[in-house]
């Protein structure tokens, strides 16, 4: 038989774990953040690859929109070259980004344009300067965001359509703007996407969902760089080992095969 | 003829090399002039012929004996990627990040030799914690390899202070908040703590000089883990491998000359290895890193929840164990420090588990807990996991302290073989089958061990 305190000792646990529950639900209630629909990305799974047309198009949307408040501070316009990008385009790209080249005499931050060497240029001069223009918020920078972020790509393509009108019922901070997909559904980045604000030279419809599609696709692209090239590498690697392999089996057999263990 | 190669035909004593030690350079026929000639000045070719061609090894090694080889193979890639990324690194708390990030970007093959580093680390845990084990398993830390099984627990604990310093390196938010906890762990023991966590900083916080002393501390252990493996095969070789059956050799019939025969065997697990490895690298990059490494080293932003690389989380979830730190820092240490008191712990004279039903069990049962640990260490330290990790600790203590030192009084051993040639031959095919494998077996080669020269 069992003591009867232990009865209510367990009794008292499950009580306290529902309430803890039930608390966390009653919370959760008014911060909810809507669930991320799943998107089927190209690059996923062994055999997966960028799907390249739409990437240049996220470059344009990043370069157009994003850049001027996010950083991606790791890349050098070179890098494009493996989005299928020719020398002469590279040139143009990095040639129309004025960088930092030092000061003049007079102390003033002269400007050069960039080569194909350089790192993308820094929307701010520093993050102090980044927050005191967003509201207090500093806009990450998007090298590897899209590894990092919870939900990755497809997070930030749901996010980039989230935004909504404030309902009435909730008041937000100043600076502060409504997203369905956010924690606590507030976040200190405006809707920066609108139908036809970029300009697609491919011909496609630069419609809001069109373009965070193609965002997307591009930061997925700028944090994994070598995806395409590693899944390549990897089945040669792979297809190597599998042979000598079988050949490294057959020779073990041999030579074992007169020994009696 | 002029060649003056061919003078190793002379006699020593025209040739200048005096004659009044015992000639270093033992190689029999079918070595060419030339071989000769630097052998008899630089013994390399003997040495090798002697440790890894002739070298006797036990019959009977199952492919758990492949892990030492494996382990050797995924530190040798670990060397060997290691100074390709330390060329293009920067060990500065500003220029750190963007370093690494250039290695994986700008690079080129940065990425494959990063990779490859970062899964060297995973794959040499691996391997050496299969290799302990399988010494566990075994009994192979008994005498007379008691020294051999400290030198290899000192490789691991070598290991271990490399891995931790080299995570650091990249600078990312899970870097800078390990090394933290360690530092916070360490300034928890009484007196010492405090000074001596600041000293392995090099000031009162972690930063710039943390940084490079982990750089530095990084790099020479890497090539000082290299110097201990070779203390470890010179061990290794003057007692000769243990096996599974535990006996020691008796004589010729109880082995085989290491090549062919093992370094064909070897070979088969290296490239499973090596298969494992490369899956690892090209598809699955992802189980190496904590994302939030991606994130810069951030001292004003405590990440949610600071997960350590999955070989440290056995010892991690021993840390956390414990509601005091100092309590579970020196459980998570004595975790690992217990592990060289096991041949004086142990008090069975039979080395193998298969001779002995509740070391078996015994030894089954520590497996599981040590991967309860694992799996403790990479979740949050509360409900089941925390109870989890406290039953799993407990028995770990319980098995070294309490388990080993009692069970060679208690447990009834089976019988053990006559020899390890014996009971898999019938006594006339004994002698035949080593002389039957068709391969040559240079004479002498049976008996002789490094002790004898
Ligand atoms: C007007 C400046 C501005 C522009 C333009 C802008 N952002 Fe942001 N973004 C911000 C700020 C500020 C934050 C940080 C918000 C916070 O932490 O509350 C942010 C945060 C984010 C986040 C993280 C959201 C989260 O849940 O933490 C993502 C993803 C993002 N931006 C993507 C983009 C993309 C893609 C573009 C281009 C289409 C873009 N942003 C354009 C200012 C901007
Ligand atoms: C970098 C680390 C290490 C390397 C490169 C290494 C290498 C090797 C090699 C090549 C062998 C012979 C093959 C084999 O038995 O598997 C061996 C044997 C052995 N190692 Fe290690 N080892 C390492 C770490 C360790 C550790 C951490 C331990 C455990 C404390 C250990 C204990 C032993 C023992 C007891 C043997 C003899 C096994 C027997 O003969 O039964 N080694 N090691």
């Amino acid at each position: 038989m069992r003591p009867p305190t232990h009865l209510a000792c367990k009794s008292f646990l499950a009580a306290g774990v529902l309430a803890a529950l039930l608390g966390g639900r009653a919370e959760a209630q008014q911060l909810q953040a809507l669930p991320v629909p799943p998107q089927d990305w190209s690059f996923r799974g062994a055999t997966g690859r960028f799907d390249y047309a739409s990437v240049q198009r996220g470059f344009a949307v990043y370069s157009q929109v994003c850049a001027s408040c996010h950083s991606l501070r790791q890349m050098t316009y070179g890098d494009l070259s493996s989005l299928g990008l020719d020398a002469d385009q590279l040139h143009d790209i990095a040639a129309s980004q004025p960088v930092p080249a030092g000061t003049d005499a007079a102390g003033n931050v002269v400007l050069r344009a960039a080569t194909p060497g350089d790192h993308f240029r820094l929307p701010y001069a520093n993050e102090a300067a980044a927050r005191a223009a967003n509201a207090g918020a500093l806009p990450p920078d998007q090298s590897r965001l899209a590894g990092t972020i919870q939900g990755g790509p497809s997070f930030i393509q749901a996010y980039l359509t989230g935004f909504r009108d404030t309902p009435s019922s909730v008041t937000l901070g100043p600076g502060m703007h409504y997203n369905i997909y956010v924690p606590g559904n507030a976040i200190a980045m405006p809707d920066v996407l609108h139908d036809a604000h970029v300009r697609y030279t491919d011909g496609t419809r630069a419609t809001t969902p069109q373009m965070a599609h193609d965002v997307s696709n591009f930061l997925a692209w700028v944090a994994q760089p070598h995806l395409e090239e590693r899944h390549r590498l990897g089945i040669r690697v792979l297809v190597y080992l599998t042979l000598l392999l079988v050949l490294v089996a057959v020779l073990k057999r041999r030579v074992w095969a007169s020994v009696r263990i | 003829m002029a060649d003056p190669l061919t003078s190793s035909t002379t006699p020593a004593a025209m040739t200048g090399i005096p004659t009044s030690r015992a000639p270093a350079s033992t190689l029999p026929d079918g070595y060419g002039p030339r071989s000769r000639w630097l052998d008899r000045r630089l013994p390399v070719i003997s040495l090798l012929r002697r440790e890894y061609v002739v070298y006797p090894t036990p019959r009977n090694l199952n492919y758990l004996w492949n892990f030492g080889a494996l382990a050797t193979v995924a530190l040798a890639m670990l060397i060997l990627t290691g100074i390709f990324l330390a060329i293009a690194y920067t060990p500065t708390a500003a220029g750190a990040f963007a370093s690494v990030e250039a290695i994986d970007r700008q690079v080129g093959s940065g990425w494959v030799i990063r990779s490859t580093h970062m899964a060297g680390a995973s794959m040499v845990f691996a391997a050496l914690y299969v290799h302990t084990f399988r010494s566990l398993y075994y009994g192979s830390y008994k005498e007379p390899r008691e020294v051999l099984w400290l030198t290899g627990m000192l490789l691991l604990v070598m290991m271990m202070v490399t891995a931790f310093a080299g995570y650091v390196l990249p600078w990312g938010q899970m870097s800078y908040w390990g090394a933290s906890v360690v530092s916070g762990a360490i300034s928890s023991l009484p007196g010492i703590g405090h000074p001596l966590a600041v000293w392995l900083q090099g000031g009162d916080t972690i930063g710039d000089v943390t940084l490079h002393r982990y750089y530095a501390l990084h790099f020479v252990l890497g090539f000082l883990i290299l110097g201990a493996v070779v203390l470890h095969v010179v061990a290794l070789h003057v007692t000769g491998s243990s096996n599974p059956l535990g006996i020691e050799v008796k004589g010729p019939q109880d082995t085989l000359p290491f090549h062919p025969y093992y370094t064909s065997k070897d070979a088969i697990g290296v490239v499973l290895f090596l298969i494992a490895f490369a899956v690892l690298v090209f598809y699955l990059p992802g189980w190496l890193t904590q994302p939030d490494n991606y994130i810069e080293a951030n001292p004003y932003s405590t990440p949610a929840d600071i997960t350590p690389e999955w070989y440290f989380a056995p010892f991690y979830a021993v840390l956390r164990a414990v509601p005091s730190q100092l309590g579970g820092l020196l459980l998570s240490a004595g975790s690992v420090l217990v592990l060289f008191a096991v041949p004086w712990l142990d008090t069975s004279p039979v080395h193998s588990a298969r001779f002995r039903p509740l070391y078996r069990i015994a030894m089954m049962l520590l497996v599981v807990a040590f991967l309860l640990l694992l799996a403790c260490g990479l979740h949050r330290p509360a409900g089941i996991w925390l109870a989890l990790s406290r039953i799993a600790t407990l028995y770990w203590f319980l098995h070294f302290l309490v388990l080993l030192p009692l069970l060679g009084g208690i447990e009834t051993p089976l019988k053990l073989p006559d020899s390890i040639g014996r009971p898999v031959l019938p006594p006339r095919q004994a002698t035949i089958s080593t002389a039957g494998a068709g391969l040559p077996m240079p004479d002498g080669a049976m008996a002789q061990r490094m002790e004898n020269d």
